[in-house]
């Protein structure tokens, strides 16, 4: 166990240069010059234009650039964005935000949608089972900005249970619309999965084994189908944390969220490399970690695996 | 409306800005009516760069040093322009100027307000070894071209002498006779002398001299709000009628449109597209509709050979004729726009809508296919090379009214021609200033200070920065610089329209409309007002 981590530890470091490298190659290769986006309509004199591309290293190379960058990383310095902000302190300022908001989908997503889908498995062909399908195909099928809009002007501004908007804070209280729009697409998903697993799992073997032992139906529900169940469920959960975090650039926009999505969205627009590579790189590295703590998890509900 | 017979004086100047502004409210008494003890929560986006003022070249950021620092001048609700620092801006023969300023001004630290002040701080703007993005707005004074060249470790302009703490005189490299009109333009602005010393840390706070000043130590949290307190020692035309104002930003006008439904948000200056049908419902009297100085326009190049010489001069014509401007302006736009008679903007001093030429601007299908047809027989069209309007589809929503000018032209001329949309802005812009188009591109103005100078110079010149359309006309050009040495701002309208009359016949671009500003505000504040350059007059604003 100990050896698997390190070399999944190890792996990383590939993981992490390949990415940085081609997210730098695809910002750097956008069509239009990263001064026009800090000139603007009006543009600026040639002189200042020439300044501002020695000051961000615009006039050099792409593999000057890349290395400058990969420099400042090892001693920890990120540099600034067209701003003159240090871009760890933008990442300081807008993770926490969204890491919240992921989360709370997560959860969200996680609890409803294991509970409903297990409920719906075990009363396959009922009225429930049926009606949860029929539910989960329109969330998945209607575009989230559509159900976002939707929610926001239902609960913010006609019934007025929350504000539309999220203020600088970001409290509990204010994520709680946002995060219910961003989960609710992967909750969907965890739905129909776990219903899937439960129902296979329901007439295996093992379960009627334990039936017949006499087992009570809680402790064969609970700990023979749900454990075995929980296996594909736990793949997508673990992958889908590193899609929220990254993927919350529409719901942010529409609640007004200042988090990654949105910082990222930007940079990618104003041509600002070292912000977009630098967010991406944490984005995989919680990507990572997730795939790394899922992989555990497996050992964890299938001792299989753990010898394999 | 009431009128005071005590006192004469008020009424008449009520009364004459009641003409100019066309449009009723109390506001001119002395007193305003409403509660003063409120916050205003108003609509911003992020500045793009620290808040220096020779630095700022975007309204997001502009929004917020306008009502921190105190120019010269300032610019009131319709343009006219009115002494904020300066005590006078003389001359004699528009080339040589002295300005004296108001005793007993200081900046929110303590600092008086000094003619070195003012002359420090453009020095910092022009020279080219600071990189500042509004450099070029100090080029009519001497000693610009030495500073500002590339590479140059010239840090003075010659043009500049401090006289003494009062005083300061300028001196520019041509007679221009608009450049005290332009002194309000947040470029000009002056600046304390900490402000020089570490530029970027007092961009995150900065210190001024205007109405407002920040509220202390991280007013403003990036991308969410930047808090402003009033600057209780201000005393000049701006003095805050409420308790403060704090913009918050957003990343898109529709979610700011959710908050001002519902009461979140107290003032927004632009309304979304998408909720240009209902805002007038949805906001019942809480809306307004004025317009202001602001264009939009198409400009063809001439180095596409389709569209240069006689034949390319009859075609540019035709395709402005075809246009339906009129229809557009209505349908896609709700009428939040106006037809355009010209290339500067209604609300400016010097506008007239009935120009010689400007019946190239009216819709007249025949004429545009008897021009066409013209130009066909002097030179056939090339079409291995259709006209597109290229345009930045990442914000500002053109696509609909592009495709509309492509129908109507379509429709019209039965030519083919399509819009070219570019993923990004900057994208679009770096082909246009490379000379490179293959076909025309949108292009728009907004004022930087009430003159139509600043909508035909920057724009039409030989040689000129935003000449997309690389125009060259060197009797243009002499019509121009005649009416920047004129002696009066009258007779310098007066030349500036003469400029215009070659344009309206060469038209290297083509204007559609006007700007209108369309905003709104919420039950909670009152005393709206929207000023020249379609930004609300904040200071003025009161809750209910």
């Amino acid at each position: 166990m100990g050896w698997y981590l390190v070399r999944r530890i190890l792996q990383m470091i590939p993981v992490f240069l390949g990415a940085t490298l081609l997210i730098y190659f695809l910002v750097f290769s956008l069509p239009g010059d990263a001064t026009a986006a800090i000139c603007g309509e009006k543009g600026c004199t040639p002189a200042t234009e020439a300044a501002l591309r020695e000051q961000y290293n615009l006039d050099q190379p792409f593999w000057v650039q890349y290395f400058l960058y990969l420099k400042g990383l090892m001693t920890f310095d990120l540099g600034t964005n067209f701003a003159g902000r240090p871009i760890s302190e933008i990442i300081a300022n807008v993770f926490p935000t969204t890491a919240r908001l992921a989360v709370m989908a997560l959860v969200f997503e996680a609890v409803f949608g294991i509970i409903v889908g297990l409920f719906a498995g075990l009363k396959k062909g009922k009225l429930f089972d049926s009606t949860m399908l029929v539910v989960s195909l329109v969330v998945i099928a209607v575009p989230i900005f559509v159900l976002g809009f939707l929610m926001q002007f239902l609960f913010g501004v006609k019934l007025e249970w929350t504000n539309p908007t999220v203020s600088g804070d970001a409290s509990f209280t204010e994520l709680i619309l946002p995060a219910l729009v961003l989960g609710l697409v992967s909750f969907a998903y965890v739905l129909r999965l776990t219903r899937t697993a439960v129902i296979e799992n329901a007439s295996a073997d093992y379960v009627r084994t334990a039936t017949a032992k006499g087992l009570s139906r809680r402790r064969v529900i609970g700990v023979h189908v749900m454990r075995n169940s929980m296996i594909p469920v736990a793949t997508f959960l673990g992958a889908d944390l590193g899609a929220l975090m990254g993927g919350a650039i529409v719901t942010e926009g529409i609640f007004n969220v200042n988090g990654v999505g949105n910082t990222l969205y930007r940079a990618v627009l104003n041509g600002e490399a070292p912000v977009v590579v630098s967010i991406v790189t944490v984005l995989i590295l919680i990507f990572v970690l997730a795939n790394l703590l899922v992989d555990l998890l497996y050992a964890w509900l299938d001792p299989r695996i753990r010898y394999a | 409306m009431r009128y005071s017979r005590t006192s004469k004086m008020l009424g008449v100047a009520a009364i004459a800005a009641l003409a100019l502004s066309a449009c009723g409210g109390g506001d001119n008494s002395t007193e305003s009516q409403g509660d003063t003890s409120r916050v205003i929560v108003v609509d911003g986006s992020e500045p793009q760069q620290p808040l220096i003022p020779t630095n700022t070249n975007e309204v997001g950021g502009g929004k917020v040093l306008d009502l921190v620092f105190a120019g010269l001048i300032s610019y009131d609700a319709e343009g006219k322009s009115q002494n904020e620092m300066a005590e006078s801006i003389e001359t004699e023969d528009s080339q040589n100027y002295t300005i004296k300023l108001k005793e007993g001004k200081t900046f929110t630290n303590g600092d008086p307000v000094t003619a070195s002040s003012f002359v420090d701080a453009w020095n910092y703007g022009a020279a080219a070894k600071n990189a500042q993005l509004s450099s070029y707005f100090f080029e009519s004074i001497e000693g610009y071209d030495e500073a500002a060249a590339e590479g140059s470790k010239v840090e003075e302009m010659s043009g500049l002498k401090v006289v003494d703490d009062q005083t300061f005189t300028v001196k520019l490299r041509q007679p221009e006779s608009d450049f005290p009109l332009r002194l309000g333009y947040s470029a000009f602005f002056p600046m304390p002398a900490e402000a020089l010393e570490n530029p970027e840390k007092f961009g995150e706070n900065p210190v001024g001299n205007g109405p407002y000043k920040f509220d202390g130590e991280g007013a403003w949290q990036h991308n969410q709000e930047i808090k402003l307190v009033p600057n209780e020692d201000y005393e000049g035309p701006q003095k805050a009628q409420n308790a403060g104002v704090t913009f918050k930003m957003y990343q898109n006008d529709t979610t700011a449109y959710q908050d001002l439904i519902s009461d979140n948000l107290d003032v927004l200056q632009t309304i979304p597209t998408s909720d240009i049908q209902n805002f007038k419902n949805d906001l019942d009297d809480r809306w307004i509709e004025s317009p202001y100085a602001g264009n939009q326009t198409i400009a063809i190049p001439y180095y596409l050979k389709n569209w240069d010489g006689e034949a390319g001069q009859l075609r540019r014509q035709a395709i402005s004729m075809a246009i339906n401007r009129d229809e557009i302006t209505k349908v896609i736009f709700n009428s939040g726009r106006t037809p355009a008679k010209e290339f500067t903007a209604p609300v400016l001093d010097g506008y007239s809508d009935n120009l010689p030429g400007s019946e190239n601007l009216e819709f007249n299908p025949e004429k545009a296919k008897e021009l066409w047809e013209k130009a066909e027989k002097l030179e056939p069209f090339d079409k291995s090379e259709p006209l597109t309007i290229a345009y930045n589809a990442d914000k500002g929503d053109h696509k609909t009214w592009v495709q509309a000018v492509v129908n109507s032209i379509k429709n019209e001329l039965g030519i083919e021609i399509s819009g070219k949309p570019y993923a990004t802005f900057k994208e679009v812009r770096t082909i246009a200033t490379d000379g490179e188009l293959t076909g025309a591109i949108r292009a728009g103005w907004q004022a930087d200070y009430p003159s139509l100078a600043n909508f035909l110079g920057p724009i039409y010149t030989t040689g000129a920065g935003s000449n997309d359309a690389r125009y060259t006309n060197e009797k243009f050009d002499q019509a121009i610089s005649d009416g920047l040495a004129a002696a009066s701002v009258e007779e310098g309208n007066e030349a500036m329209n003469k400029a215009q009359e070659m344009l309206l016949e060469d038209l290297p671009a083509i204007p559609l409309w006007y700007q209108v500003a369309q905003g709104g505000w919420s039950n909670n504040v009152t005393n709206v007002e929207f000023g020249w350059n379609g930004v609300p007059l904040y200071y003025a604003i009161t809750g209910k």
